[in-house]
């Protein structure tokens, strides 16, 4: 269980509180206007954002003032999840190592973490040699080796088109069930989030709802999100 | 948060480290001069004089490239022309050209028998001497010039292209383009490009030494090594010190608040079209500044160059071995340069400490000489200070290049910051592995610019190493300079030849290092 406890970020004349569970293994979309605060509370959860007051737990350990890396989180950024001067491999090797002093052991399962996520020898290309689509892949084979509980996706596959965007969403979908990752995904497309996403968490007027099955909150939106849906 | 916060304080303890050998050698040696100063009341007239002509020499140079410079870069900008690629790229040459060197190849070209003279004889003229002021001024303006053009080039740059196809929409002529669109912009640039130019032409030494000197052309820098070297006093030395330190600190104030970021080399390449300078004069007077502008940077390299092959392999041993020691100077300095600018940048990056990057700028006002007084007063007492001159030497032309380098690094390491800094906390890359991982990979254009530019500037470097060298101990400027004043002009032009084809060898391997890979 993810839990935010009257959880408050305030920045300069922006504010967002949160007080919300979400349950282990739950596949959540973040809807909400642009501006309201989505991508913040990512950042909260993912350590990049400090609480003004408040905490956060995660199966009761809190984690409000550990270092983003030692969270239970993995994240993907909308973009720059690839460091461009290394190789495919060596971005993915970081979530085994971050000396990249790999083993052959280390070697090996970076190869199958590209594999699973269908990127069989490219491990030794760049990242400026790769589609938008493949460097996506490339930041969640990353996430399979780093096997973190929660995974956190702020927009990552906004810039593709929406045939390759459904094949990523059904990648990330699966690769979360295969590892029981709890998934908070923010998206600008309410399609997406009743495609794929069990539960929805809407952020406006600077808070952070609970989430709602997916199903339910469709069917009876409240206001804030038939301001948004228009 | 407790991971980060140990993180931060290697941070913090390294740039903490940068920051005091910083602070030692400004105000720490300035509070020494300043200690050890004699009292205002020690200044005789032969001081007075001094501070009247670096007063005088540094506004007339800087009034000169200034006034110079407005047509030049008019010209420009205003015009497109096969090699002005080339021609911009020169005129940011003389940035890492070593003072000696120019000082021969002006020599060559106007002195009493450079190619100037010669012509005026046989046209039964006398021959021009550029001994004195005449002499001081020709090599600031030939220094300064191109800084100036640059400088005034960018503000035409900064004049949207839209305003100029606005004029010519409204039937504009080209005096009603300067009057409305060219005099504003020249009325902001022009005061902080005359400041930069008379705060470098008050700490000048080597052009003095070589081509001034006497009661009537002695700078304040001059008379700061003259006192200390040849009268032994010091404590009139640390008065001049003191003297040239006030100047050039307010000076460097003055010049801080007027300077739009002068910026090395970014976005000259633009010519925007105009409408209003077609007339035939106009491309006539815009072509013949150019030419001029172009053989007055270029002649006298290219008489260093004729003047010095000859005598290139039969170069002296004494040469050969200030060859070396210059060698190791420049890349010890270029090492401490980085050595000093990545730990100050980090903590200005990760700590938000901004006021950090102002103590590496203090080195703008201080100056070498009084840097070498200071170190000299402190040293002195434990060891001789000639044993140090060499790791002196590289530490203050360090000290020197700092702002440079720390213009250039500091803006990439925020942007790297920027795009990967939270990458690279998920991820846990930080402490050495961030530094090898992250930064250096990303950093390698300005951090290969920044130690080719410092390697340069101490390759050609002549002012502490004079203070503080024995006989046996010169490097290649100062060992040029012995020739020049022993009029073995063989060997002084092959000299200069080789310390030339040094600096530029310098700057062209670092920085070419850094291009190297281009990845993303």
């Amino acid at each position: 269980m993810l839990t935010l406890e009257k959880a408050n970020v305030q920045l300069d004349g922006f504010a967002l509180s949160a007080d919300l569970q979400v349950a282990q293994g739950s596949f959540v979309a973040v809807l909400g206007p642009s501006g309201a605060g989505k991508s913040t509370l990512l950042g909260a959860i993912a350590g990049f954002q400090d609480l003004t007051s408040g905490r956060i737990t995660w199966g009761g350990r809190d984690i409000t003032d550990t270092h983003p890396s030692m969270r239970p989180v993995s994240m993907i950024f909308q973009d720059n999840n690839l460091f461009p001067h290394l190789t495919v491999a060596q971005n993915v090797g970081l979530g085994l190592r971050t000396d990249l002093r790999l083993s052959s052991d280390d070697k090996r399962r970076v190869d199958q973490a590209l594999a699973r996520v269908g990127l069989q020898g490219l491990s030794d290309r760049n990242p400026g040699q790769l589609s938008g689509g493949q460097i996506a892949r490339v930041a969640l084979a990353r996430v399979l080796l780093r096997a973190k509980p929660i995974l956190l996706l702020d927009e990552p596959f906004g810039a593709l088109g929406p045939a390759l965007k459904s094949e990523m969403l059904a990648l990330v979908r699966a690769l979360a069930q295969e590892t029981d990752a709890t998934v908070l995904m923010v998206s600008h497309e309410p399609k997406d989030a009743s495609a794929i996403a069990d539960q929805v968490i809407l952020v406006a007027d600077g808070i952070a709802h609970a989430p709602r099955a997916t199903q339910d909150i469709f069917d009876d939106p409240p206001a804030a999100l038939v301001t948004y849906l228009g | 948060m407790a991971e980060r916060a140990f993180q931060l304080n290697r941070v913090s303890l390294a740039g903490a480290g940068a920051l005091a050998v910083v602070l030692c050698l400004t105000a720490g040696t300035l509070t020494a001069v300043a200690l050890r100063a004699d009292s205002v009341g020690g200044l005789g007239p032969a001081d007075w004089a001094a501070i009247r002509f670096t007063l005088l020499q540094a506004s007339l140079s800087a009034f000169i490239s200034v006034a110079l410079a407005i047509p030049v870069a008019r010209a420009l900008a205003r015009r497109d022309f096969a090699g002005r690629g080339l021609l911009l790229t020169l005129l940011g040459a003389p940035f890492i050209l070593p003072v000696m060197v120019a000082v021969l190849g002006l020599l060559a070209v106007f002195g009493r028998n450079g190619i100037v003279s010669v012509a005026l004889g046989q046209i039964g003229l006398d021959p021009i001497s550029i001994y004195g002021l005449r002499g001081v001024l020709l090599a600031h303006v030939f220094f300064n010039l191109p800084l100036a053009t640059r400088l005034i080039l960018q503000g035409w740059q900064t004049i949207p292209a839209e305003r100029f196809r606005l004029a010519a929409a409204l039937g504009f002529s080209a005096g009603d383009v300067a009057r409305i669109l060219e005099r504003p912009m020249l009325r902001a640039v022009l005061p902080g490009a005359f400041l930069v130019i008379f705060l470098i032409c008050l700490t000048s030494f080597a052009v003095a030494l070589a081509l001034g000197g006497g009661p009537k052309a002695t700078t304040l820098e001059l008379a700061i090594y003259q006192a200390f070297r040849f009268d032994f006093d010091l404590g009139k030395a640390a008065l001049l010190g003191t003297v040239q330190f006030a100047l050039g600190a307010s000076a460097a104030l003055l010049a801080v608040r007027m300077t739009t970021a002068p910026g090395i080399g970014a976005g000259l390449g633009r010519q925007v079209l105009r409408w209003d300078a077609r007339a035939g004069v106009l491309r006539l007077q815009d072509g013949v500044l150019i030419l001029l502008a172009a053989l007055f940077l270029v002649l006298p390299l290219f008489m260093i160059v004729k003047n010095g092959i000859p005598g290139l392999f039969h170069l002296p041993a004494t040469v050969l071995w200030a060859a070396a020691r210059s060698g190791v100077v420049a890349l010890a300095s270029a090492g401490l340069t980085l050595g000093l600018a990545l730990p100050i940048c980090a903590l200005v990056v990760r700590r938000r400490a901004s006021w950090a990057e102002a103590v590496g700028y203090l080195s703008i006002a201080a100056s070498p000489l009084v840097m070498g007084t200071g170190l000299f007063i402190i040293l002195n007492p434990v060891v001789n200070p000639s044993a140090l001159a060499l790791p002196v030497t590289a530490l203050v032309n360090a000290a020197m290049s700092l702002p440079f380098a720390l213009r250039a690094i500091a803006p990439a390491l925020l942007d790297v910051e920027d795009h990967y800094g939270r990458l690279s906390d998920g991820l846990g890359i930080t402490g050495m592995d961030r530094f090898r991982l992250v930064w250096l990979p990303r950093l390698r254009r300005p951090l290969g610019f920044s130690a080719g530019l410092a390697g340069a500037l101490s390759m050609g470097d002549l002012g502490v190493i004079a203070m503080f060298a024995d006989p046996e101990g010169a490097t290649l400027p100062l060992q040029l300079y012995r020739l020049m004043a022993a009029y073995r002009m063989q060997d002084a032009a092959a000299a200069a030849l080789l310390l030339l084809m040094m600096s530029l060898a310098i700057f062209w391997i670092f920085d070419r290092g850094g291009r190297g890979h281009a990845d993303a």
